[in-house]
């Protein structure tokens, strides 16, 4: 058995429980300023019935315990500062560390989304901003920043769709969804009260433009499509799905998860797109902080614009910001107060470090991941041999003979010092391997995963029980989820712990 | 570009390597006719400290140096330093959904206590991964309770935050829910006659928020018995989590929406925060979004997991609970880290701080001459007041003074004219509270001769 791993090494890794198995009565982490208004007796304040003597098993323990704890934890985690982290369709790209900064600041961390506007105007300048520079990235004519992630941008792209429908007479009954699309697509569609039909990619992982013109009816409300698609291929004759769907009165929404591979090269506003998510925590370089949080604004053309969720960012004729809920045909309020501007902040900064120079990013993404499919080609197979852009989706097909899949491969990934990339996805592809390596990596990085990848491929061949059994060098092994999810311990409890 | 990591050799070995000439022949899938042909007109690129110069002028344009009494959802605490430097770690900060569980046990592990401290600090049996706030939370609980009782009227208390209800309306509109209001009392609470009349055995929820938007603790055990007799489900808002430090856990409630915010989480001029739905066992299939779970590696080894997927969208697509995918999760990571950090003792007391500043500024403010409380239901750290003048022109002489004033409720509630939410918190000063009754007895004065 000889694999020599390039990238990565064992290391000592601390174990560590529950918080709640160190606590120890009276101790404490957290001290305030002391009481400097006369105290109330709890219980004649709030009344006997409603007066609790504290929170039962809170921790109890000290600072340096609290900051070890976290920290001990930490060390588990596998991190883009560590290395890449390929997942396709994540674009997990550098979080900018100023963008940290920035967002911190007194006068930004700060404020309340209730105060006066004249205090707000830093706030509001930051959002308009941001809303300009979308704008001019997607080639659309009006944004709203409001959605808190990209599911909730769906679904505000496809009420903004419903509404204007509605006004026009008829919101008619069908979303069409191609069998590539997210997950949150069709769950999206049926929270906007939509019938989902999916519609199957031809065998160039292509919407099918003949079959899409027999779809499309007046029952179609509009078409989600990701574009680039989840295969990582743009859909060449978009203009003609956008005209086909515009002849028939319905609109094209496209899921902007994959604006990485056309930021500052195309604008979905030129190809025939109504409306439009953006993810910030992917293109825009906020963090995933582990799952959230996100910001899902909604770019869209004129005649949507009458429809957006309040509040709407507008500018009065002083050229003083506002925030504007008086907003007749809006869809309504789909967060409470002004979005998750901490997000928005973040993204901002991270627009303004590049410029126009946001091409460039676009362009070594795309360049990575050609790279990578390059020196994988033949290694892996691949299932459809259309251009990739910014990410490359393979097959567990040749390594099938043997027995190794694609989760057994993104396993043994783990053990060569690299996060899997995404597995399984899209359901189109049978045993899936979806690389997106975003502009963030080195040559030097790709080599080594592409030398991780190829040394797999010869382990899968020889010694397939190697694989299969992956990871070796991680903390704790594959763990039971079936088990788990049969009798769920979702919460440590005295008599469970 | 600072950010990236390629020599201009490098591009060109790269290319040569894939066997194109230039980087265009990568994007020939892309019809010629869209190609951009002009850079795009974006500010930059500006170097970091012009990034930072950008901001700190953005920031100046603010509230720094005014004393706020703002609430109604958005609270100031006292956050450590500790929490700030646990989540900018990288290895939480830069890390996705933990779906490879064997290198995401820290994120993991960390959702698991926050999963539980949410269930303690509710009293309630499981709790999720997060939500996207308090609002979101709120709605999809009502849409929870849609499945388990497949009945479709909701009522909603008047005195649910006001942009709660507006986003529960917006997510009703579409999925055939009747949803109906339900005015408060003379005391603040919920109007019982009201909820009398409108409950029936097709109702699915009542939804109430505790302490309610005046401020007012809602008595949910007599909530509960109205609502259970008639088959339906109680549904709990906690805009204030401080509050459970000392107000008794709505654990009769079957689904319980808290937002987070108050855990460690600056206003941030409204986000991102974090909402949570905690909820009864029996109801843990029909709940919206992430959850981890104890699970074992074949050595018996304790680890965690994402569990119950099959509720999800990526398992379940059309069928799922609902679309939620991205989350809150580093903000659920700082509330763990703060609610640790506060623990049993600390939570405790800042809960009774918030309480007795609260009662101690109503006492200041009931002194001056026609400002009334409102409300005599008991209040946690908000309450209303009455003042003999519109709330807007008494604020406009506040804000001279560098005081934000308390927020004018008739621009949500028609209905209250004259009426103010007051918010006081541990972090506001005896000599702030004092100055706040000051001014406004003259401001009460000055708009009172202006008139």
């Amino acid at each position: 058995m000889n694999h020599t791993i390039q990238n990565a090494s064992r290391h000592v890794s601390r174990d560590e429980g529950l918080i709640f198995e160190k606590t120890s009565p009276g101790k404490r982490a957290f001290d305030l300023p002391p009481l400097d208004v006369p105290a109330v007796d709890p219980a004649k304040a709030l009344g006997a019935d409603y007066r609790s003597e504290g929170v039962t098993d809170f921790p109890e323990v000290s600072e340096i315990e609290v900051l070890r704890h976290f920290t001990r934890l930490s060390t588990w985690n596998y991190a883009i500062d560590i290395g890449m982290y390929p997942l396709g369709s994540c674009t997990m790209k550098y979080n900018p560390r100023v963008n940290e900064l920035v967002a911190r600041l007194d006068g930004i961390a700060t404020e309340h989304p209730f105060q006066p506007q004249v205090l707000s105007q830093g706030c509001l300048k930051i959002m308009r901003l941001l809303e300009q520079c979308l704008l001019e990235i997607t080639g659309m004519d009006a944004l709203t920043l409001q959605p808190a992630a990209g599911a909730q941008g769906e679904l505000t792209g496809l009420l903004l769709i419903r509404a204007y429908l509605e006004h026009n007479g008829n919101a008619r009954k069908k979303v069409l969804i191609p069998d590539s699309a997210h997950g949150t697509n069709p769950a999206t569609a049926v929270i906007a009260g939509y019938e989902v039909e999916n519609i199957r990619s031809d065998s160039h992982g292509q919407i099918d433009v003949e079959k899409l013109r027999e779809l499309v009816t007046e029952d179609v409300a509009a078409l989600m499509v990701t574009n680039p698609s989840t295969l990582g291929i743009f859909e060449q004759r978009i203009a003609d799905i956008a005209e086909i769907l515009h002849d028939k009165g319905a609109l094209l929404y496209m899921d902007g998860a994959n604006m990485n591979a056309l930021a500052g090269v195309t604008r979905p506003g030129d190809f025939g797109v109504d409306v439009m998510h953006l993810n910030l925590h992917k293109t825009f370089s906020t963090p995933h902080g582990g799952g959230g949080p996100g910001a899902g604004p909604v770019a869209m053309k004129k005649f949507l614009e009458p429809f957006r969720p309040i509040p709407v960012l507008i500018e009065k004729g002083t050229g003083e910001l506002m925030l504007d809920n008086d907003r007749p045909q809006s869809i309504g309020r789909v967060k409470a107060f002004s979005g998750n501007f901490g997000v928005l902040v973040r993204a901002l900064a991270y627009i303004l470090a590049y410029g126009p120079g946001i091409r460039q990013a676009t362009e070594d993404a795309v360049l990575n991941a050609n790279y990578i499919r390059k020196h994988l080609e033949g290694v892996f197979a691949l299932p459809y041999s259309m251009p990739s852009m910014h990410e490359v989706v393979f097959s567990d097909a040749l390594q099938k003979a043997k027995g190794v899949n694609t989760m057994d491969i993104a396993k043994r990934l783990i053990d060569h010092g690299f996060h899997p990339y995404t597995t399984a996805f899209p359901l189109i592809v049978p045993g899936a391997l979806m690389i997106e390596p975003t502009e963030s990596e080195s040559k030097e990085e790709c080599d080594l995963f592409i030398d991780a990848m190829r040394a797999i491929a010869a382990e899968a061949a020889t010694d397939p029980d190697l694989v299969q059994h992956a990871p070796h060098t991680t903390r704790i092994g594959r763990l039971d989820e079936v088990a788990a999810a049969r009798k769920p311990r979702l919460r440590w409890s005295q008599t469970n712990g | 570009m600072r950010y990236l990591p390629k020599s201009p050799a490098e591009r060109d070995e790269m290319l040569a390597t894939i066997g194109v000439r230039s980087i265009d022949d990568l994007f020939s899938s892309i019809p010629d006719r869209f190609r951009l042909r002009e850079a795009l007109n974006l500010p930059g690129p500006y170097s970091e400290p012009e990034i930072i110069e950008y901001f700190k002028r953005r920031a100046k344009e603010s509230s720094v140096g005014y004393t706020s009494f703002l609430g109604a959802g958005v609270y100031n605490h006292l956050r450590s330093v500790v929490t700030d430097t646990i989540i900018q770690r990288g290895e939480f900060l830069t890390s996705y959904t933990p779906y490879q569980a064997e290198i995401s046990q820290g994120t993991l592990q960390a959702i698991f206590e926050f999963q539980t401290l949410m269930c303690q600090l509710t009293g309630q049996e499981v709790a999720n991964a997060s939500m996207w706030d308090g609002s979101t939370a709120t709605t999809e609980a009502v849409l929870m309770a849609e499945r388990i009782t497949r009945r479709r009227r909701v009522l909603v208390a008047r005195s649910l935050h006001p942009e709660y209800r507006e986003v529960l309306r917006t997510y009703a509109k579409n999925s055939g829910l009747e949803v109906e209001e339900i005015s408060f009392g003379q005391d603040g609470s919920l109007n019982q006659k009201t909820l009398e009349s409108k409950m029936g055995d097709d109702v699915a929820a009542l939804v109430v928020q505790s302490p309610n938007f005046f401020g007012v603790i809602e008595h949910t055990p007599t909530l509960a018995d109205r609502v259970h007799a008639r088959g339906a489900l109680l549904i709990v808002a906690v805009t204030e989590g401080v509050s459970l430090g000392v107000v008794r856990p709505p654990a009769e409630a079957d689904v319980v929406a808290l937002e987070g915010q108050s855990f460690g989480l600056a206003p941030s001029y409204g986000g991102p925060f974090v909402g949570v739905i905690a909820t009864h066992e029996k109801f843990v299939r029909q709940m919206p979004g992430r959850l981890a779970g104890q699970a074992k590696d074949s050595s018996g080894r304790r680890g965690f997991v994402l569990t119950l997927a099959a509720r999800e969208q990526h398992i379940r697509r059309e069928k799922a609970t609902s679309n939620i995918c991205t989350n809150q999760a580093l903000c659920a990571l700082a509330a763990t880290v703060h609610m640790t950090l506060l623990g049993k003792e600390g939570l405790r007391e800042m809960a009774e701080q918030n309480l007795s500043k609260a009662h101690f500024a109503l006492g200041e403010l009931e002194k001056i001459p026609g400002v009334r409380r409102a409300f005599e239901a008991p209040f946690f750290n908000e309450f209303t007041v009455s003042l003999p003048r519109s709330v807007d022109s008494v604020n406009q002489l506040l804000l001279r003074e560098k005081i934000v004033g308390p927020l004018a409720l008739d621009a949500f509630y028609p209905e209250l004219p004259n009426h103010a939410l007051v918010c006081v918190t541990e972090t506001t000063t005896r000599a702030q509270i004092e100055s706040l009754s000051s001014e406004l007895r003259m401001a009460v004065a000055l708009a009172s001769e202006a008139r």
